[in-house]
């Protein structure tokens, strides 16, 4: 058995400490639970990834931590903590000081989320100069532009004292997703919620891209929590990682571990999705069935519809349970479907 | 900006001019009655008197000659003479014209100094009571007729309050030695407080009058643009940053939100050129628009065809600008 839990998971306290998150939108359908008692620790220094498919509950999940759930959504219970102060309790300015300095974010899509009418300058310069409080007076909008294009060159816009005056659309799609990122690391934060990172970029981009991401939070040594629904670059870029399904966890553990042996059907069912350079010829196994709708569920195991194990047993709410000291799973048949894994192989 | 832009726009110019001037000319030829009949009504004439002054004009050359000695003129820049004032048209109009001009400006000013903040803040405060307010504001702006709006502020200023004058442009007493023809403008600029009072006092209510429906417009065009742009993920990706709330709204949002309502303000502005007649009479306001009403009424064909003639260049203009605007505003524009 693999032993790569990440020792910042053992040895500190958690940077970002989320529970029993509940998070609903009050649509003319009902009340739609999105985030539905979620718990979840981000932990100094690590890459935390978030698994699932559309509607899961994943960028809710941080949207909500970094207050900024759309409305007609809003944060129906539970607790969010960071670095031992309860979020939900900040004013106005207690967010607006937070946000930027000590969580930032990045978007699915640069080209929407960077604006197009102001420079790159313009909206690099406005967060430094929100935040940082070591600019030398009388001379701070230079000292930002000299970071501003730091920042730039750090994330390897070439001739960044050049481009810094253009606008979003004089670059190319990966430019534009360096830039936001330069934009959301420019005062350093300690976790940066990468939200879909690579979904909008061409495949050759996105390697890039997510090892530009690595290596700025090695270099910063900050934490990262990476949405995606890709189980392919969970695997290559995190260290511990958290399957949502429904608006639930469904299963937390190390990545290696959670990988090679996935507890919860669901997880097993996204693994299957990942092609194997290894067996080129074995089938993509797609799971059957959708997403339930997230209006009045409850009463059953979330995946019931869609489970190859499922039993009248599941038809109740099931619980997170520790199938070992760091990996959780929201399933009563962790047992039975391990050992089925074990006599297949 | 391109300089071949502005030489493209003034080439689509001239199409355009052409035709309004073939409207014109056939609308005016169509319309009964005859300058000459209504000027010598009442006097004593001879036929013989009637035909020679009709030679004088050219109106006794049949009308597809007339059209064509206008246009040849037109091209030098020659728009004849006013068959009432016997001084060339272009004068004419250049003396109403400031007048005009400075009702249009103020009442843009005072348009945009209301729509733009309030539109914002209805979006804001979507749904709740400033923007329901701003609504009903905007519906009795757009619906009540200018004139209506005009005499109610006339009894309720001018007649019950008498705080300020019900006609006219600036007090006989007040005599500023003309630059720009502005009044306010030239008043400041002679320093003369005195004569810049009197000429707001008399500019305030015809200007609030057309600016209130103009405001009307502008809030609800730039609420719908300032909703569907607080929807986008650059706000939320500015929020993130921890940037102020007014920066976020009024740099990051208004930059966008400002396009329709630039658009919009340019094509009212240019109807305000053309079209103020109605609160220019209402306020005897000495402008262009009541000199070209009272022209039609006369027939005075020459001094009609060219102030329609400077209306559509105006617009055309005032869209040419429009659209610089969009430039500065929106950077993916290129003209």
């Amino acid at each position: 058995m693999h032993s790569t839990r990440s020792s910042a998971t053992e040895m500190s306290e958690p940077l970002l400490s989320i529970r029993g998150l509940k998070t609903c939108f009050a649509t003319r359908a009902g009340m739609v639970t999105a985030v539905d008692g979620v718990d979840l620790d981000v932990y100094p220094g690590e890459c935390l990834g978030i698994v699932g498919e559309s509607g899961s509950g994943k960028s809710v999940t941080f949207a909500s931590v970094i207050g900024l759930v759309r409305s007609p959504g809003f944060i129906a219970g539970g607790s969010i903590a960071f670095e031992g102060v309860d979020l939900r309790t900040l004013s106005d300015e207690g967010w607006r000081s937070l946000r930027g300095r000590d969580i930032a974010m990045t978007m699915q899509d640069a080209l929407t989320a960077l604006n197009p009418a102001l420079t790159v300058a313009e909206q690099i310069e406005e967060v430094i100069l929100a935040h940082a409080n070591d600019l030398p007076r009388g001379g701070r909008r230079d000292a930002a532009r000299l970071r501003a294009v730091e920042m730039l060159r750090l994330v390897g816009i070439p001739a960044p004292e050049k481009r810094i005056d253009d606008y979003p659309h004089q670059f190319s799609g990966g430019m534009r997703q360096r830039i936001m990122i330069a934009i959301a690391l420019s005062c350093r934060p300690k976790l940066l919620i990468a939200d879909e990172p690579t979904t909008a970029l061409d495949v050759t981009i996105q390697a890039q891209v997510l090892d530009l991401i690595s290596d700025l939070r090695r270099e910063l040594g900050m934490s990262v929590a990476l949405i995606t629904h890709d189980l392919g670059v969970v695997a290559e870029h995190t260290d511990r990682v958290a399957v949502m399904y429904a608006g639930q966890i469904v299963e937390t553990g190390p990545t290696r571990e959670l990988i090679d042996r996935p507890r919860h059907p669901y997880t097993k069912g996204l693994i299957g999705l990942i092609p194997r350079l290894s067996d080129l010829d074995a089938p993509i196994r797609p799971i059957d069935g959708q997403v339930p709708e997230l209006i009045g569920l409850g009463g059953t195991c979330r995946f019931y519809d869609r489970c190859e194990f499922r039993t009248p047993r599941c038809r109740t709410d099931i619980p997170m349970e520790a199938v070992e000291p760091n990996h959780h799973a929201r399933c009563i048949r962790v047992n039975e479907i391990l050992r089925v894994e074990e006599v297949l192989q | 900006m391109n300089p071949l832009a502005l030489v493209g726009r003034i080439a689509q110019l001239l199409p355009v001019l052409l035709g309004v001037s073939v409207i014109v000319f056939v609308m005016m030829a169509l319309t009964p009655g005859d300058p000459v009949e209504i000027m010598l009504s009442g006097q004593q004439v001879t036929p013989e008197q009637v035909q020679a002054m009709r030679h004088d004009m050219g109106l006794d050359r049949p009308p597809l000659e007339r059209f064509a000695v206008f246009l040849g003129n037109a091209l030098t820049g020659d728009f004849g003479l006013s068959f009432f004032h016997r001084r060339p048209v272009v004068d004419v109009i250049a003396e109403r014209l400031p007048a005009t001009i400075e009702l249009t400006l103020a009442a843009l000013l005072i348009a945009i100094a209301i729509s733009i903040p309030l539109g914002v803040a209805a979006a804001v405060h979507k749904n709740r009571l400033l923007d329901r307010l701003a609504a009903v504001g905007s519906l009795f702006g757009i619906s009540l007729p200018g004139f209506w709006f005009g005499i109610i502020l006339i009894i309720l200023f001018a007649v019950h309050m008498q705080v300020l004058p019900v006609s006219g442009r600036m007090d006989y007493a007040c005599e500023v030695a003309p630059f720009t023809r502005l009044m306010t403008i030239d008043s400041l600029l002679r320093g003369r407080p005195d004569c810049l009072a009197d000429a707001l006092s008399h500019l305030i209510l015809p200007a609030l009058t057309l600016a209130l429906p103009m405001a009307a417009v502008l809030t609800r065009v730039q609420r719908a643009a300032m909703l569907e742009v607080l929807r986008s993920d650059y706000i939320v990706f500015a929020q993130a940053k921890g940037i102020s709330r007014r920066r976020v709204l009024w740099r990051h949002a208004l930059k966008n939100a400002l396009v329709p309502t630039v658009t919009v303000a340019a094509i009212e502005t240019g109807s305000l050129l053309g079209g103020n007649m109605v609160v220019e009479t209402v306020f005897g306001w000495p402008g262009l628009g009541r000199l070209v009403v009272e022209s039609i009424f006369v027939r005075n064909y020459p001094l009609v065809q060219a102030a329609v003639l400077f209306y559509a260049v105006t617009y055309v203009f005032l869209n040419f600008f429009a659209d610089l605007l969009y430039t500065m505003l929106n950077p993916r524009v290129r003209l």
